[in-house]
């Protein structure tokens, strides 16, 4: 593996390292698992996208339950199927890294929780998240009268205005109060 | 040692034993500093040193403990176990300390003074320590108590782990989480049953409550009466200086540490079916089963020193003349290398405990469950690592070192090494025998509770070295303190030669008035903080329901925009109906974009666009 092709030219590297929280050697590992996941023909294009499914068989997201949410969140694809190009890959590891600021965690955190993208978590978006964590299967569901009781906790505890629903701005006063947030929230290749 | 495979109470509970060994061995280098060290540089430097008078009445007859004659060799490591004959007369004990005054070419070490200051010092030392350290874990314990602030949504937001890599551990984590969430539901259901209670109701679990606290306060006291007892005929058969047999005299010396030992052992099994009729809530439960058995554990060495004093100052001539000398000097010419002893024999017996604990017992459960397959070896299960009965008896050996550092200057350093080899046997028998518990201890709250628990101890082991210091004669046969009648009465008597002016202030500060003022001044700034508190608690209600206002009145203005914009719409027949509400849903939404675009700073232009 070492054709000129996939070596990342230094002034993008350089570019990259501004852009995002991620060291010179992450990106340089990033680029290298990233190529890993191409097919040969694909590795001569810069801005070749890699697909959902090959993403996902990364160790770092396999066991992950927002996975999918992750791709989706993360793409720029005009088609929305969840594939990434490097520079996405770029994105999802810097915010994810350490030095990511916590608003930027609790930014992008908000967005995986919106399962139906429409800005706002609700009572579905909230449902969905918690089978995520729990497991989907029957036995490791919860009922759905605890389902509402849990639901109706975290809407007291986190919806400030009382709308139902819980908007970015709640979602991060409620994140800052959190004390294993940051630690939880984090992707190291 | 992944916090993804045990989860961070684990962690926590490694830390707190690292902690420990540290913790130790600094209050060991300032015992040897302060008290050791100028004795040995005086032997073999040209300072002189005067002695304590060690002659004189019967008070200060002191009979040498060394064997003579033919010694058996098991006699030696009986010796070695509990303190006795050849180990008596060394540095490990009070009692070898018999300097007085070291007078180096420049000025006078006063050793008792030194004895007594580097004793304070130390128990200052662990609670400044301590409660640095707590500081932290306090502040959070604190927000997160109240009201369970925010405990569903830090479990649900931040609940799960992304650097979780490995199958097993995402399903351990899973389960985890789910018995969480689903006890404190089940936990604030049951509150909510609480407060519904009928007035009838709650008389009956009053009743029944108070009659199981007070089974409880009958085995605790039946408890410390066979301590009692035991630690009683211990002594007796120990200055009867009897030598049957090897073992039997072993077990007549540890008697009291045995009986202690199966005490802690058999008490927490019975709180815990206690603990099921008094229908509390889950974690109450918990919590409460706990405080009994920390009660148990300190209050049982509380109990064997009590029994002990109890012997010491018992003479047996009459009961109403006090003891000549101020102690029983015919059966303990040396009490405070007694009392030494008695902690050293705890300490090593505590040791012997945990190591034959985890060897016999926990190797074999892990070797039984995984290979037979019988029902029994299934219903026993493998081990889980409880990290409260752990904490506990870590906090038992480190109030044992406190209590005996005073009559054992070396104990200290005993009890770092056995902590350092109590960490690799606890981090062995965690790899190879036990598996994560199903029941996890959220981390931020456990640190506080363990060092709450230590703090809890050093209170219980400040009040036995304050009452021996202040109340007991020392002895007049060993130690530095002879020539006074109580080890506390260096204080007053170096004082009192101190400069006038100082002296004089230093009794100003000890005098009743000072006192008296400075309790109604702490009073005064308690109070002003409790105020402070509640204040500042009222603003940030007032505050929440400010906000949910805002948001109402948002909703009301955007619902006056719509009704206005359908007016308009209908008076003006030609503007196509649907832009209305598409410019209302656009406000929304240039909202919403106002609030992000803010965050999105450090982003290249190029991937924010995608937000839409």
């Amino acid at each position: 593996m070492g054709t000129s092709a996939s070596k990342l030219p230094k002034d993008l590297l350089s570019e990259y390292q501004e852009l995002t929280f991620l060291t010179k050697q992450e990106i340089l590992l990033a680029h290298r698992k990233f190529t890993e996941l191409l097919s040969r023909e694909e590795r001569q294009f810069p801005s070749s996208r890699v697909s959902m499914e090959k993403i996902l068989s990364l160790p770092e997201l396999k066991c992950n339950p927002f996975r999918q949410r992750i791709c989706l969140v993360f793409s720029t694809s005009e088609n929305k199927d969840g594939s990434l190009s490097f520079e996405d890959f770029l994105d999802l590891l810097s915010a994810f890294s350490d030095s990511a600021t916590p608003e930027i965690k609790s930014h992008y955190a908000f967005r995986i929780f919106d399962f139906d993208d429409d800005g706002t978590l609700d009572r579905a978006d909230l449902e969905k998240l918690v089978n995520c964590l729990t497991g989907d299967t029957d036995e490791t569901r919860l009922s759905a009268e605890e389902m509402r009781q849990l639901i109706s906790n975290i809407l007291e505890e986190s919806d400030i205005d009382k709308d139902g629903t819980v908007n970015l701005s709640e979602f991060q006063h409620v994140i800052s109060r959190s004390p294993d947030f940051v630690g939880s929230f984090r992707i190291i290749l | 040692l992944s916090p993804g495979k045990f989860g961070t109470g684990i962690l926590s509970y490694f830390s707190f034993l690292r902690f420990l060994v540290l913790l130790n061995f600094i209050i060991f280098l300032l015992m040897f500093g302060l008290i050791i060290l100028p004795i040995i540089i005086v032997s073999h430097s040209s300072a002189n040193m005067t002695f304590v008078q060690q002659y004189g009445s019967e008070c200060t007859d002191y009979p040498s403990s060394v064997r003579r004659g033919l010694v058996l060799f098991h006699q030696y490591i009986i010796d070695l176990l509990s303190g006795t004959g050849f180990l008596e007369q060394t540095y490990l004990f009070y009692g070898y300390y018999n300097v007085d005054l070291v007078r180096f070419s420049r000025f006078t070490y006063n050793v008792p003074l030194a004895y007594l200051l580097a004793t304070f010092a130390y128990l200052f030392l662990s609670l400044v320590w301590i409660v640095k350290r707590s500081v932290a874990g306090f502040k959070q314990n604190l927000v997160q108590d109240e009201d369970r602030f925010q405990s569903f949504c830090n479990k649900i937001f931040s609940g799960w782990d992304f650097c979780i890599t490995d199958e097993n551990a995402a399903k351990l984590k899973r389960s985890s989480l789910l018995y969480e969430l689903r006890t404190d539901l089940e936990e604030e259901r049951i509150k909510q049953k609480i407060a519904d209670r009928t007035f009838k109701e709650r008389c009956r679990i009053y009743l029944i409550r108070l009659v199981l606290n007070l089974f409880v306060v009958t085995i605790l006291a039946g408890c410390f009466y066979c301590i009692y007892r035991a630690t009683i005929y211990s002594q007796e058969r120990q200055t009867l200086k009897l030598q049957t047999n090897f073992i039997l005299d072993l077990i007549v010396e540890y008697l009291p540490s045995i009986v202690i030992t199966l005490g802690n052992f058999i008490t927490p099994l019975m709180f815990d079916v206690i603990i099921q009729f008094e229908d509390y809530s889950p974690a109450f439960e918990i919590r409460f089963t706990l405080m009994r058995c920390v009660f148990m554990r300190l209050a049982s060495i509380g109990v064997l020193l009590f029994s002990l004093w109890s012997q010491i100052t018992h003479c047996e001539t009459d009961d109403t003349v006090p003891c000549p000398c101020g102690y029983n000097h015919q059966l303990y010419p040396c009490w405070e290398s007694r009392v030494g002893q008695e902690m050293y024999k705890l300490m090593i017996f505590d040791f012997i405990i945990i190591s034959a604990v985890t060897v016999f017992v926990e190797f074999p459960r892990k070797l039984i469950v995984t290979h037979c397959d019988c029902g029994l070896a299934k219903w026993w299960g493998q081990q889980e690592f409880a990290i409260p009965q752990n904490v506990l008896e870590i906090v038992y050996g480190q109030t044992i070192c406190w209590i005996g550092t005073f009559y054992s200057p070396l104990l200290p350093a005993i009890s770092t090494i056995k902590y350092f080899i109590i960490f690799y046997i606890k981090k062995v028998t965690l790899m190879k025998n036990c598996r994560p518990a199903t029941r996890p201890f959220r981390a931020s709250s456990s640190n506080f509770f363990f060092l709450a628990v230590l703090l809890i101890g050093l209170a219980m082991a400040c009040v036995p070295v304050g009452v021996s210091i202040a109340q007991i004669s020392s002895s007049k046969a060993c130690g530095p303190f002879v020539n006074y009648t109580t080890s506390w009465q260096v204080l007053p008597q170096v004082v009192s030669e101190l400069p006038t002016g100082l002296s004089e202030f230093l009794y100003a500060i000890s005098s009743e008035a000072f006192a008296v003022s400075f309790f109604v001044v702490t009073c005064l700034a308690m109070f002003y903080f409790i105020a402070l508190a509640g204040a500042h608690k009222r603003v940030v209600n007032q505050l929440r329901e400010q906000l949910a206002m805002e948001g109402r009145d948002k909703r009301f203005l955007i619902q006056k925009l719509c009704q206005a914009q359908k007016r308009l719409a209908s008076r003006q027949p030609r503007a196509a109906p649907l832009s209305s509400g598409s410019s209302v849903a656009q406000y929304q939404y240039s909202s919403q974009n106002r609030n992000n675009s803010g965050v999105l700073l450090e982003q290249p232009p190029a991937t924010s666009a995608t937000h839409a």
